[in-house]
């Protein structure tokens, strides 16, 4: 067994409590969610911290995924203690944003997934992380509340500062994310791991909108574990918007993919093979987001 | 002597048919095990038991320039705190290997690896005692570590062992087998030589239970208790004697349940000498009990062998000769579990199942600034790495005469009339038929069918391979003349008493870790004697109540402990015929032994069971003239051979030529380990070692960076395969029984280790044909399986 070094711990009562608590205890407090990157790295003694407070009791306040409006301009709620079983099983969510159940299926075990969250995938800010991708691709937004209920709303890019880093203050909390609904969309996600429940290798998201004309109307392609934090690629945006979806277009957007992405040599691959996951995955997400959008 | 059955798949409904003998039957074990009542060395909870927590280096090569306790002795909880000088002065910092070497218990001069122990500290709790380790402060002079195992031999290389007198260079043994004269006279005159170099990288046993130990030492009886995680219970006692010179007598070491060995739990390890002076120190038992990184980078590897493998043949496919070369990485400390005689445990047997004129192996084993081991690990001492020699290169050469693999193995087979067998290397095979397994296996594949289909599928661009080994293991060590573990003769010893009212207790020297011996033994006793499993207890892992052994790996148990349990219950049958004949009132001679009672012949009316002759064996009464009381024997069985079980395996691989990833879509399993005493334990271990085959080959690697930091210090790092990635495994068998067992049985817990690994390589390569593949070293990654696709296969170490 391996064991911490000695902490502190409170459950939480409510979100503003919380808040409260990292407010009072600065940077020597941490949240914990699900736990399962948390408390690894602090039996490992990579991670010490002295207080950790425990949120998992704000799963009634946090845990919900709600549709706000319609077609443009609706969107999807998901609060940051959703656990990813619940994103998983959501036949709503599966039905507006496949790429969720696509992700969710591919993401550790039925174990972890009973537990950990959406919220805490994201704070993890691990740059193989799947969630992470996944919004990234979807365009969403996090809502992070400070001290006093303040709340602000900060995009994807914004969110990730650096690996293991978020825009999250020590006085913070993530508490919801959000996904603009857009008509005529589809969405995939795609990962290749070396054995199940690994990290990726490389993981590749697709979300497409078409037009009434069948033409791409937009597209973002979203890769984790291939650079310092997950990373959405606005020239393949820019190279699809307008065009007739086509396997050339596809195979136009995996190259954007390759060069645009900065690999590492490491146990799960060389960097020149994760380009080319990042080339293939590309290719493979935007071809089933599409047959999806048009379905 | 060969029976060929129909094949069969497992089925569940029948798996308990509750034998009085051989047959499938549920495990004994198993309620205990499935309900969590299993008692653990981490189990054991003793009065004001204290903990203890090992200091590991964090270098693989530095000089202790010195080691500050002060802080962790004032820290709360803390009992004690030990030092190699600590050691030094109870004449304890170093102990012998397994293989005659010395490794430090505690670093006094150097640290040779990283995970090495330091020092440690006995505290109130695990917690306390963690803690504590922190407030250690040790001095290191870091020197340049030998990580790369081709440069350890390099002039300029760092001296890792200058603990050793007279040492100059990181050489650690040499050894050759064969005949290298006559092999080059074969290879000179062959129409086709091949040659590959193969790498078996190092692995991990990753047993589920982590290695520990609970020590309790009584300083009035002078009697030390030690609950610990070995697969050797005896031989650990005896050498815990002589290390520490304790009186052998005094010594009590029990393996309660242990959650897997895989050869990880035969060596004498650090920590345990180290609870064991933590609990002499403190007065109080101590327990230790590894976390998942240290038994991950400190305890014992497997394999690590670079090989070049060599094959001489005719055009039309006759193997003539096999050569290979090694060069064997050991690590720090030459730890390998192995006879004694036998530095490269038994790769000896690299002809594999094929009858040729001439074989030659030389090879070089190193020191190196990584962890010591070269444990069994399924490997039955080292039958893994050469049989994955043997199969990947006569795989090589069937792609290099353009040949159907299976058609070369078929044409080279040692054949039944010439067992016994003795190969160019001096190994005398005892049984075997390999035509009807091979068959078999090709028959449940669907062979012909497969290799169409694989036709089919490369047209269209597709990959697919069907992969093929065939290997003949060599397991049951001794016989004790030419193989011991440090003076100790591979034998075994076996205890049968019956109890008045039938009931039967029979006492092992050899340890489960999982293998299901309280199954497997009360049904080679029942077989014998015809008492019912359910009647039979089945005491092993205690020293004090149990015969001497040398315990379980190697596939031993059945060979060696299985024969002595046949062999006692026939001494205790013997004596029961007496005592029958006594009873029955006719002579001994006019007895016939139906299964669980003695009749007399033509008169089936007239019988005595096994438990009325027991309870008579206790009774009142005189026994006939020189008969003694009670129904009891013991025996020590000595081997006088090996056993050599065989199989033929084949996989079917599909590869999805964008991601380079590798699916095992099919795994056919014929094994032949002669008699069968319970298939369905049998199965369970067949599965086992395939889902092990499957971690080895396509993803287990213990890697190092040029630093020596071990890379694979957790499960997260080091991965080992899940169901998802095995598929439904096809099972059948053909029994060939051992001629010199006494029930014909062969061991069976490695061979699936052994035979898996080439088969799910061989397929990958056949499905990287179109790419011009010939080899690919394991583990085949995504990554590296896309390398390999390129035409950049490059060896993993």
């Amino acid at each position: 067994m391996q064991v911490p070094a000695p902490f502190e711990y409170e459950r939480a009562t409510s979100v503003d409590q919380a808040i409260g608590l990292l407010e009072r205890l600065g940077s020597s407090a941490r949240l914990v969610a699900g736990g399962h990157s948390l408390l690894p790295m602090m039996k490992l003694r990579l991670a010490n911290f002295d207080y950790l407070i425990d949120i998992n009791p704000l799963h009634t306040e946090l845990g919900y995924i709600r549709f706000a409006g319609e077609g443009a301009g609706g969107e999807v709620r998901i609060g940051a203690m959703t656990r990813h079983r619940e994103l998983l099983e959501s036949d709503e969510l599966a039905a507006a944003f496949p790429i969720f159940r696509d992700a969710e299926r591919v993401i550790a075990d039925p174990i972890v997934r009973n537990r950990g969250t959406l919220g805490g995938s994201l704070c993890q800010a691990d740059p193989s992380e799947d969630l992470s991708a996944v919004c990234t691709t979807l365009d969403a937004s996090c809502v992070i509340r400070g001290p006093g209920g303040a709340e602000r709303v900060v995009t994807m890019e914004d969110f990730h500062v650096g690996p293991y880093e978020t825009a999250v203050g020590d006085g913070e909390m993530l508490t919801e994310v959000r996904f603009p609904l857009r008509p005529g969309g589809g969405s995939a996600y795609e990962k290749v791991e070396r054995r199940a429940g690994d990290w990726a290798v490389v993981s590749a998201g697709a979300a497409v909108w078409l037009a009434g004309d069948g033409t791409i109307a937009d597209a973002r392609v979203g890769l984790a574990a291939v650079g310092p934090n997950t990373t959405g690629i606005p020239e393949i945006s820019a190279a699809l918007r307008g065009r007739e979806p086509a396997e050339d277009l596809y195979e136009q957007a995996g190259a954007i993919a390759a060069r645009s992405c900065d690999p590492a040599t490491d146990q799960r691959g060389s960097a020149d093979y994760k380009r080319h996951l990042a080339d293939e995955l590309t290719r493979r997400t935007l071809r089933t987001a599409v047959a999806r959008a048009r379905s | 002597m060969t029976t060929v059955e129909e094949p069969r798949t497992s089925t569940f409904d029948d798996n308990d048919q509750k034998p009085v003998g051989f047959g499938r039957m549920l495990r004994k074990e198993d309620p205990r095990l499935l309900r969590g009542r299993g008692r653990f060395t981490d189990d054991v909870q003793l009065p004001g038991m204290l903990h203890l927590a090992i200091l590991r280096s964090p270098f693989a090569h530095a000089r202790v320039v010195s080691v500050d306790t002060s802080a962790a002795e004032a820290a709360p909880g803390v009992k004690a705190v030990v030092t190699g000088e600590t050691l030094k002065g109870l004449g304890l910092a170093w102990m012998p290997t397994l293989s005659n070497d010395v490794q430090a218990v505690l670093a006094t001069d150097k640290v040779r690896f990283q995970g090495q122990e330091v020092a440690f500290v006995v505290a109130d709790d695990r917690y306390a005692a963690r803690d504590a380790l922190e407030l250690i402060d040790v001095e290191y002079d870091v020197l340049d570590p030998v990580i790369d195992v081709r440069q350890a031999l390099a002039p300029d290389a760092p001296l890792i062992r200058d603990d050793l007198e007279g040492k100059t260079d990181n050489h650690c043994f040499d050894w050759e087998t064969g005949d290298a004269d006559e092999t080059e006279a074969v290879f000179a005159r062959a129409d086709v030589v091949v040659q590959q170099d193969i790498v078996y990288p190092r692995v991990h046993p990753a047993p589920m239970e982590t290695c520990g130990a609970v020590a309790d030492f009584d300083a009035v009886e002078g009697k030390l208790k030690l609950w610990s995680t070995t697969q050797a219970p005896h031989a650990h006692r005896t050498l815990y004697a002589i290390v520490a010179g304790l009186p052998e007598h005094k010594i009590q070491v029990i393996a309660p349940d242990i959650g897997g060995g895989f050869g990880n739990k035969v060596p004498i390890y650090p920590g345990y000498v180290c609870a064991i002076v933590g609990s002499i120190v403190t007065g109080k038992p101590v327990k230790w009990m590894e976390d998942r990184s240290e038994n991950l980078i400190s305890t014992g590897f497997a394999r690590d062998y670079i090989m070049r493998g060599e094959i001489a043949a005719t055009r039309d496919g006759k193997i003539l000769g096999i050569r290979t070369n090694v060069l064997a990485d050991h690590g720090a400390f030459n730890g390998t579990a192995a006879p004694v005689k036998y530095p490269a445990g038994f790769f000896g047997v690299f002809t594999g199942s094929y009858d040729i004129e001439a074989a030659y192996c030389k090879m070089t084993a190193v020191y190196t600034n990584k962890a010591p081991g070269g444990v069994a690990y399924a490997c039955s001492f080292r039958i893994t790495e050469a049989v994955y020699l043997v199969e990947r290169i006569v795989d090589c050469l069937a792609a290099e005469l353009d040949m159907d693999p299976a058609e070369l193995r078929l044409k080279n087979f040692i054949q039944p009339d010439q067992f016994p067998y003795t190969t160019k290397t001096g190994w005398v095979y005892d049984s075997g038929d390999y035509e009807p397994t091979m068959r078999q296996a090709m028959d449940i594949a669907g062979y012909a069918e497969l290799r169409r289909e694989q036709e089919e599928k490369r047209a269209r661009g597709e990959l697919m391979g069907i992969g093929i080994s065939f290997f003949t293991e060599a397991v049951g060590a001794g016989p004790r003349k030419n193989m011991d573990i440090l003076g100790l003769g591979m034998a075994d010893g076996c205890e049968l008493r019956v109890h008045p009212t039938g009931k039967a207790v029979v006492r092992l020297s050899v340890k489960t870790q999982g293998q299901g011996h309280e199954t497997t033994f009360a049904q080679i006793i029942a077989e014998e004697i015809g008492i019912p499993p359910a009647d039979i207890e089945v005491v092993h892992g205690d020293t004090d109540q149990t015969p001497f052994g040398l315990g379980t790996y190697g596939s031993r148990s059945t060979p060696v402990s299985g024969a002595a349990a046949a062999l006692v219950a026939r001494k205790v049958r013997d004596k029961a015929q007496l005592i029958a004949s006594a009873m029955l009132e006719v002579t001994v001679a006019d007895l016939e032994w139906v299964k669980g009672s003695f009749q007399v012949k033509g008169d089936p009316g007239k019988a005595v069971t096994i438990q009325q002759i027991a309870m008579r064996a206790h009774g009142a009464g005189d026994l006939p003239e020189g008969v003694e009381g009670g129904l009891e024997a013991q025996i020590c069985y000595n081997p006088s051979n090996l056993t050599y079980p065989h199989g033929a395996y084949i996989c079917v691989v599909d590869i999805d030529p964008g991601t380079a990833q590798v699916k095992v879509r099919r795994f056919i399993a014929v094994d032949d380990c002669g008699t069968r005493i319970n298939p369905m334990i049998i199965e369970g271990q067949v599965h086992g070692g395939l889902t092990d085959g499957v971690g080895m080959a396509l993803m287990e690697m213990i890697s190092f960076d040029e630093d020596g930091n071990c890379l694979g210090a957790s499960l997260m790092d080091y991965l080992i395969p899940t169901a998802l990635e095995v598929p439904d495994w096809e099972t059948g068998y053909t029994v060939t029984p051992s001629p010199h067992h006494p029930i014909g049985a062969k061991g069976v817990g490695e061979s699936a280790t052994v035979g898996s690994p080439p088969a799910i390589v061989n397929a990958v390569v056949d499905a990287l044909k179109p790419y011009g593949v010939r080899h690919a070293d394991m583990p085949l990654t995504p990554s590296r399986v896309w390398d390999a696709m390129r035409g950049r296969a490059t060896p993993p170490i």
